[in-house]
């Protein structure tokens, strides 16, 4: 495809230039490194020209006009504040203008030191102030949500955030209330600002008006040392600011990276940090005689981890869980393979089965760069599998719902309900229960027949049966593009250097073995709740466990040698995105004795003798497992049963979470889904509390009655509050009612 | 100059507001008529005539109706604005409260011409009195058959749409009408793209006044020559002028276009007795202040202007030697400062610094120099805010210091209340009635 742009001349201050028709003049300005000051221009959202500050003059014009707003045509001619006085003056204007009624207390004020409102009013405003009344006050501050605080006083109404909230995240809740002076942003009285991108707002504020709960008063901005990250929470591959003071982790924002998270991230990439430093593992740990966990040296814990795993040997098998970076996951690769020689590996940490091992085989590992954000935004069509978005991969969510509004790229999802998210993607939803879901991917063929159509499948594809061979066979018929959109940060890299069981056994089957034929376990990062099989259990019959964590957990209660290893902010390294890409980032708490699990699995293998190099080559040589059909169980709902469709939120009972509760406040409550049919024949009355039993598990939630959504299937999200059941969708439960 | 009651000649009979009293004097023959014709020529009829909106803006409304695109399979609004609200303008009130059939037969034939099958009516929402008016007399439209499917036999659908403000002076700008139309917050949009491309529901749409719209069928009826028998040139027809203030007969009085203010003055029966025409405006809040020796200029749209001032809505506000320039201005600012919609940076701060000043100085408290920062805030705003409302809120300031500086500083040591009583200003002191 061809695109044409047609150029057209114009001149800014003196300067000529040829540009495509239809840019703003404010964009213009910036490619030829002119400043315009501004505050309501923001390029990634719609022009409003609210501000005023940006007004320049373009000859033939008797009023100076907002560069925000008008794009150049040919021939124009345009005077910024450097050549006009006539700009100069208005800008100046503007500037003591939205001084008035601002409260002017920097000093106190988070934004000060990086405020927009204070640079520029050295650049363009004038040192004392000819305003001499009383200014405008308002109580201060107003929370919008339990994270987001409005100072009122402070806003200089450039409708940033509730353009932001309107036109990105689709979640407009807050808007401008009021008229003149007494605007103010506000939202209404039964709906706060429970966005999961809310923070975005706070970061694109050009004032002081908009605080975290978490940041407000905590730190001045030159007092941080900030670095550029990479988001560790999910697959999306964010780039972040990470903003540190004294060695602590202060606050993070999102970073410019146009071709991933643009300038975007979600509230929990930004708020969820405090588990890097709360309850950490502070020195290795032995079980000493009397079968106590004791604190011990690295040298003994080494050569104590050494032995047992020697012993092991074969017998060992190797559970990372998905969030590791590149070198870890290679390193622990490398150590299982070659130190250990088993064939035992897995780094998924939740549900999976031998046939997503073939179909990651297949489709996904070693594959490099495939399916893009970009690619996304241009796709005519976008079918979705086992995948919600918003909750398990909002940067994805974010660009979907860009191209979807903008490009017209139509979105499907086959999902048991029309969510809030598809929604928002104008996405239209082909309703399937767990049971449907593979009929549901023989008949989606025609909304992927387009050329450059895509298929995203989520992680959770893996707990229906049958499901991914549908997707292969859908793929290969339609010519559809495919890409696979795992939840957690290290999954891609892990799968890349060759943490999948393609000739040995899965996670399931792992923990089932072990203290039969798999005497050792070496593990990482993995949660009890993340796995349906027993794995506390499964390690207390193991004859000897070496756990690499950073925070306690009880799987590092019943380990034999606990080794500390070091947080995202302590090392380097690199997580590989959904889309292939690899996103590094560098040490941003130097922190001495910090060891990286790759750094860890070295000494143990010194300790054991052995030497190991890593294989990034793994699956130029790697046997790929036939695809194999998983059969799919037959489902009989019997009387007061459903089956179980359910997918974790954004924001949940997550151990990356933890310590934050002021984003655990605006996270979504849990919520029984059941259709009207379905709550008739289960007795389930809206809005009164549902239980949902299985296999010895019960949560308990509301009942939120769903028109349009599949029969016979209850959803309840997988680790909210009071709603953790830890069982894979396509479990037949048992549901009860309780009065209205 | 003598008056032509065109739009008022009946408002004296008793059911001049009903469609059988409108009917009595020839009502609903325009819209016969131009049902028969094609709509282009009826667009080409009121360009030819020369009618200018009577908003304020006085743009052609000819010129306006072209630029609805047509042929484009969209479809097309027709909107009234009937959000009359500004300080001394109190025209279209009194025309929809004894003359509705008027307006409501100029929608048909406009809307016949832009091929609009759907109408709305935007009435200010603080006069219950004229929405009850207005909605009978569209109900008594419809039952005689001159709105609604088939329109007299046409083929041409119609509906119309009367729909109450909720109080706010800035829905009185079109685009900002249009937000509230369709239910948002109003505040104006982003130009381009213009209503007449993307308007209401983002449809090519069409705004305009009542006053203009009411003018249609008498237009339809009695030719382009008759119309431009009167006015100018530049300014045919004739003209609702509501003549408010010190004056013994305050009311509206239907004159040419050209009509000097003293002769729209005697038939007003002069400025009350006694007393002497200190300033006057012609037409609304929004646009600068005249003195009386400017009485004598034709009131059209070139030779106001020509004189420094606009004939805006065409409702002059007259006041003797009892008024208090200070504290009229400060009221008017109070006003704009109630009523900016805060969107903007000049108008929502520049409002609140003016009334904050005015206030001052009105109590007696202020200095010379306040006075020349006044004029330099005005300057700061006007021209420089989102819709032509903040450039009306920087007008009146600068126009009262030019004829009256002496009041201004004198108002920095004397509360205006001394210099002026005010109830010498009030229509029981000393007013005929």
């Amino acid at each position: 495809m061809t695109v044409t742009t047609q150029l057209v001349t114009v001149t800014v201050d003196g300067v000529t230039v040829e540009v495509p028709a239809g840019t703003l003049i404010i964009r213009v300005a910036e490619m030829l490194g002119t400043a315009i000051p501004r505050f309501c221009d923001h390029p990634l959202l719609d022009p409003v020209a609210a501000c005023r500050m940006c007004l320049v003059e373009i000859e033939g014009q008797g009023k100076p006009q907002p560069s925000c707003a008008v794009t150049v045509t040919d021939g124009m001619i345009v005077k910024t504040q450097h050549s006009s006085e006539m700009a100069a003056k208005a800008q100046a204007g503007v500037m003591e203008f939205l001084l008035i009624n601002h409260p002017l207390d920097c000093p106190i004020c988070d934004k000060g030191g990086e405020c927009p409102l204070q640079n520029q009013a050295m650049t363009a405003g004038q040192g004392e102030t000819r305003f001499d009344g009383t200014k405008r006050t308002f109580p201060k501050p107003i929370n919008v949500s339990a994270q987001v605080l409005l100072d009122r006083e402070r806003c200089v109404s450039c409708a940033r955030c509730t353009r932001f909230a309107d036109q990105i995240a689709g979640d407009p809740f807050i808007s401008l209330l009021e008229r003149g002076a007494k605007q103010q942003v506000g939202i209404s009285s039964d709906q706060p600002f429970d966005s999961y991108f809310s923070g975005n707002t706070i970061q694109i504020c050009p004032v002081g008006a908009l605080t975290s709960a978490k940041y407000r008063f905590r730190s001045r901005p030159f007092d941080l040392v900030s670095s550029p990250t990479a988001c560790e929470h999910c697959a999306a591959g964010c780039a972040l600011r990470t903003d540190v003071r004294r060695n602590t982790v202060m606050r993070r924002l999102a970073w410019d990276a146009p071709e991933v998270n643009e300038e975007w991230n979600c509230d929990k990439g930004r708020f969820a940090f405090p588990y890097l430093t709360d309850g950490r593992i502070q020195s290795p740990l032995v079980r000493d005689e009397d079968g106590n966990l004791i604190p011990a040296s690295w040298p003994e814990a080494l050569r104590v981890a050494a032995a047992g795993l020697k012993k092991s040997g074969a017998s060992t098998a190797v559970l990372t869980g998905g969030r590791l970076t590149n070198e870890d996951a290679l390193a622990y690769a490398g150590f299982a393979r070659k130190v250990l020689g088993t064939k035992d590996v897995d780094f998924r940490a939740r549900a999976a089965s031998d046939e997503e091992t073939s179909f990651l085989a297949h489709h996904v590992a070693g594959s490099g760069l495939g399916v893009t954000y970009a690619d996304l935004e241009a796709a005519p069509s976008v079918l979705l599998v086992g995948f919600e978005p918003e909750d398990e991969s909002p940067i994805v969510f974010l660009r979907l719902r860009k191209a979807a509004l903008k490009g017209g790229t139509k979105v499907y999802a086959i999902a048991p309900f029309l969510t809030a998210g598809l929604a928002k993607m104008k996405g239209t939803l082909i309703a399937a229960s767990p049971a449907e879901e593979v009929n549901a991917i023989v008949g989606a063929a025609g909304y992927v027949q387009d050329a450059g159509s895509i298929v995203l499948v989520g992680e959770r594809a893996a707990q229906t049966p049958g499901l991914l061979t549908a997707v292969s066979a859908l793929v290969t018929s339609t010519g559809a593009k495919l890409a696979w959109v795992p939840r957690r940060a290290g999954e891609r890299g892990a799968l890349d250097a060759g943490l999948l069981p393609v000739d040995g056994r899965n996670t399931t089957d792992i923990i089932n073995a072990l203290g039969k034929d798999i005497k050792g376990l070496l593990v990482a990062g993995v949660g009890s709740d993340d796995v349906a099989a027993d794995i506390v259990a499964g390690a207390e019959r193991a004859e000897f466990v070496v756990s690499l964590e950073t925070r306690h957990t009880d799987i590092t209660a019943v380990a034999d040698v606990v080794l500390p290893v070091a947080v995202v902010t302590e090392k380097s390294g690199t997580f590989r995105n959904w889309e292939g890409r690899d996103r590094s980032f560098n040490t941003v708490v130097p922190t001495p004795g910090a060891l990286s699990d790759a750094e860890v699995l070295g000494e143990i293998a010194s300790a054991m003798g052995e030497f190991f190099g890593v294989d990034p080559q793994f699956w130029n040589s790697a046997a790929k497992p036939a695809s194999g059909i998983s059969e799919p169980a037959a489902a009989s709902v019997g009387q007061g049963q459903a089956l179980l469709s359910t997918w974790r939120h954004l924001l949940d009972n997550g151990t990356l979470q933890e310590g934050e509760p002021y984003l655990a406040a605006t996270a979504r409550m849990a919520v029984v889904r059941v259709s009207p049919a379905t709550a008739a024949k289960l007795n389930l009355v809206d809005g009164a509390t549902a239980t949902v039993t299985a296999h010895g598990q019960s949560a308990s939630a509301p009942v939120i009655v769903t028109v349009g959504m599949a029969e016979d299937t209850v959803w309840i999200p997988a680790n909210s509050e009071g709603s953790a059941l830890g069982l894979p969708s396509g479990t037949v439960v048992n549901v009860s009612g309780g009065a209205a | 100059m003598t008056l032509t009651p065109v739009l008022t000649a009946h408002w004296d009979e008793p059911d001049s507001y009903t469609i059988s009293g409108y009917q009595r004097h020839g009502g609903y023959t325009a819209v016969k008529k131009a049902l028969k014709q094609a709509p282009d020529d009826i667009i080409t009829l009121v360009k030819d005539s020369g009618l200018r909106g009577r908003g304020g803006a006085g743009f052609p409304t000819g010129l306006k109706w072209s630029f609805v695109p047509q042929g484009d399979g969209k479809p097309h609004y027709l909107v009234v604005n009937a959000d009359e609200s500004e300080p001394g303008a109190c025209k279209d009130i009194p025309l929809m409260l004894s003359n509705p059939h008027s307006l409501i037969e100029g929608i048909i034939i406009a809307s016949f011409a832009m091929r609009s099958n759907n109408a709305f009516i935007y009435l200010r929402g603080e006069v219950p009195h004229v929405f009850r008016r207005v909605n009978s007399a569209i109900k008594e439209a419809y039952a005689a058959g001159y709105l609604g499917k088939n329109i007299q036999g046409s083929g041409f659908d119609l509906d119309v749409v009367l729909h109450a403000g909720a109080g706010a002076y800035i829905c009185g700008e079109e685009t900002a009408l249009l937000d509230s139309l369709e239910g948002r917050r109003g505040q104006p949009r982003l130009k381009p793209p213009f209503p007449a491309v993307a308007g209401l529901y983002a449809s090519p749409s069409c705004v305009n006044n009542v006053e203009t719209i009411a003018n249609i069928p008498y237009i339809v009826n009695n030719g382009v020559d008759w119309f431009r028998s009167m006015g100018t040139e530049k300014s045919p027809g004739f003209k609702l002028f509501a003549v408010s203030g010190h004056v013994n007969r305050p009311g509206i009085y239907e004159a040419p276009l050209g009509i000097t203010m003293r002769e729209l003055l005697e038939h007003a029966g002069g400025v009350r007795n006694g007393h002497k025409v200190k300033f006057w405006l012609p037409g609304g809040s929004s646009v600068p202040m005249l003195t009386p020796d400017l009485l004598d200029t034709p009131l059209t749209y070139e030779d106001i202007a020509a004189a420094g001032s606009m004939l805006g809505t065409g409702t002059p506000m007259i006041f003797d030697e009892t008024t208090s320039v200070v504290r009229a201005v400060t009221g008017w600012l109070a006003f704009y400062k109630h009523e900016s919609c805060g969107k903007c940076t000049p108008c929502r701060e520049g409002t609140y610094w003016l009334s904050d000043v005015l206030h001052r100085l009105e109590e007696g408290h202020g200095t010379e120099a306040d006075l020349d920062k006044l004029v330099e805030v005005c300057a700061q705003i006007a021209g420089r805010s989102f819709c032509a409302l903040g450039d009306a809120a920087a007008t009146p300031f600068p126009a009262a210091l030019k004829h009256f500086r002496e009041e201004f500083v004198q108002a920095t040591t004397t509360p205006a209340n001394e210099s002026f009583d005010p109830a010498a200003a009030t229509v029981f002191a000393g007013a005929t009635r």
